[in-house]
């Protein structure tokens, strides 16, 4: 007797990867955390954000250093109407890190954004938190509304928000 | 290392010199018709290799095909639970995941009868006794309900007898 159908389960392969961020990559970590935003200043005298630790134009090592604002405008969106779940994983099994890095930012619709924050001449690819689509649109300024508990990660920007004019923010 | 010039919040603050970045991959692995037939044999606690019509090797477990001679291979053939370590490692490096304790060896053990090793544990041994031509044994494990898996058995502990002749492994080193 012969069965001549192919076996197949689950195979899952994890790496707990920790890198080495460098100097500059290490410093925009470290100020997300500490809850503001830095980039680099290119030998053209823009403020690339997030910083890029050479020069685009002369390769050269980029050093200084420089905060921006924690507002800015958006410059391009894109809708997600069905955000992408964490996988199941079985239980007992959970990774030894927050499993919630593995799903998207929102489990209900949310906009990837590029926001030009204030001092900045570049993009930062972030999240908008707005409930309809409708609220968004290229030039509407935002600010960024930081996660409570910081630890040096991208993710420290829970979202950005569009900017009332004349509320009292905090 | 490049000095950077950081803005005067940066100050008395720990800079972050390294993150955690993990990443992680969800397959639904398919055996393939050859390999499964061997595994619906290990549930039996049973070694079942193919051979190749055109050179005569042994391989197990099997692919369905001969990577030499490019054909397919049908003649199923038994071997016995027994082999010879052809190569071996000591892990003594802690990792993610890590089912064992340390130190453990895994080792290439090429079963009598067959022209291709299997990765397997070596237990029953100090580690620093493991060594090639070492004769071993499949130690599998207890119960009636094995899983079709390479982990039916547990590990290959040493048989006793003298070590296998080189000539004997030595092609398949």
């Amino acid at each position: 007797m012969t069965d001549d159908t192919s076996l197949r389960a689950p195979l899952v392969i994890e790496y707990p990867f920790t890198r080495t961020t460098g100097p500059v990559v290490g410093a925009f970590l470290t100020a997300l955390r500490e809850g503001f935003v830095v980039g680099t200043r290119a030998s053209d005298g823009r403020v690339l954000v997030p910083p890029a630790e050479f020069d685009p134009v002369t390769n050269t090592p980029l050093t200084e250093v420089v905060e921006v604002g924690s507002e800015g405008v958006i410059t391009s969106w894109t809708w997600v109407t069905e955000p992408v779940p964490a996988p199941q994983r079985p239980a007992g099994e959970e990774p030894p890190w927050d499993p919630s890095v593995d799903a998207q930012p929102f489990d209900r619709p949310f906009a990837w954004v590029l926001v030009r924050l204030d001092g900045a001449d570049t993009s930062l690819l972030t999240v908008a938190d707005v409930e309809d689509p409708a609220q968004l649109h290229t030039g509407l300024r935002v600010r960024i509304r930081w996660r409570a508990e910081r630890e040096g990660s991208i993710r420290d920007i829970e979202a950005v928000e569009p900017v009332v004019s004349g509320e009292d923010l905090p | 290392m490049t000095e950077l010039s950081l803005p005067a919040r940066f100050e008395g603050v720990e800079m972050i010199q390294r993150v955690r970045i993990p990443a992680r991959l969800a397959y639904e692995f398919t055996a393939g018709v050859a390999t499964s037939r061997f595994l619906r044999q290990v549930v039996r606690k049973r070694l079942v290799g193919e051979r190749c019509p055109v050179c005569t090797k042994v391989y197990v477990p099997p692919r369905g095909a001969c990577p030499t001679c490019g054909v397919a291979t049908a003649e199923q053939v038994e071997l016995g639970h027994t082999g010879t370590i052809t190569s071996y490692c000591i892990v003594n490096v802690a990792f993610y995941g890590q089912a064992m304790d340390l130190p453990y060896v895994s080792a290439l053990v090429l079963l009598d009868g067959s022209d291709l090793p299997i990765m397997h544990l070596i237990g029953e041994v100090p580690y620093d006794e493991v060594h090639m031509g070492m004769r071993v044994e499949a130690v599998w494990e207890d119960g009636d309900e094995m899983e079709p898996t390479l982990e039916a058995i547990r590990y290959f502990r040493p048989t006793g007898e003298p070590d296998a002749d080189p000539a004997t492994y030595g092609e398949h080193v």
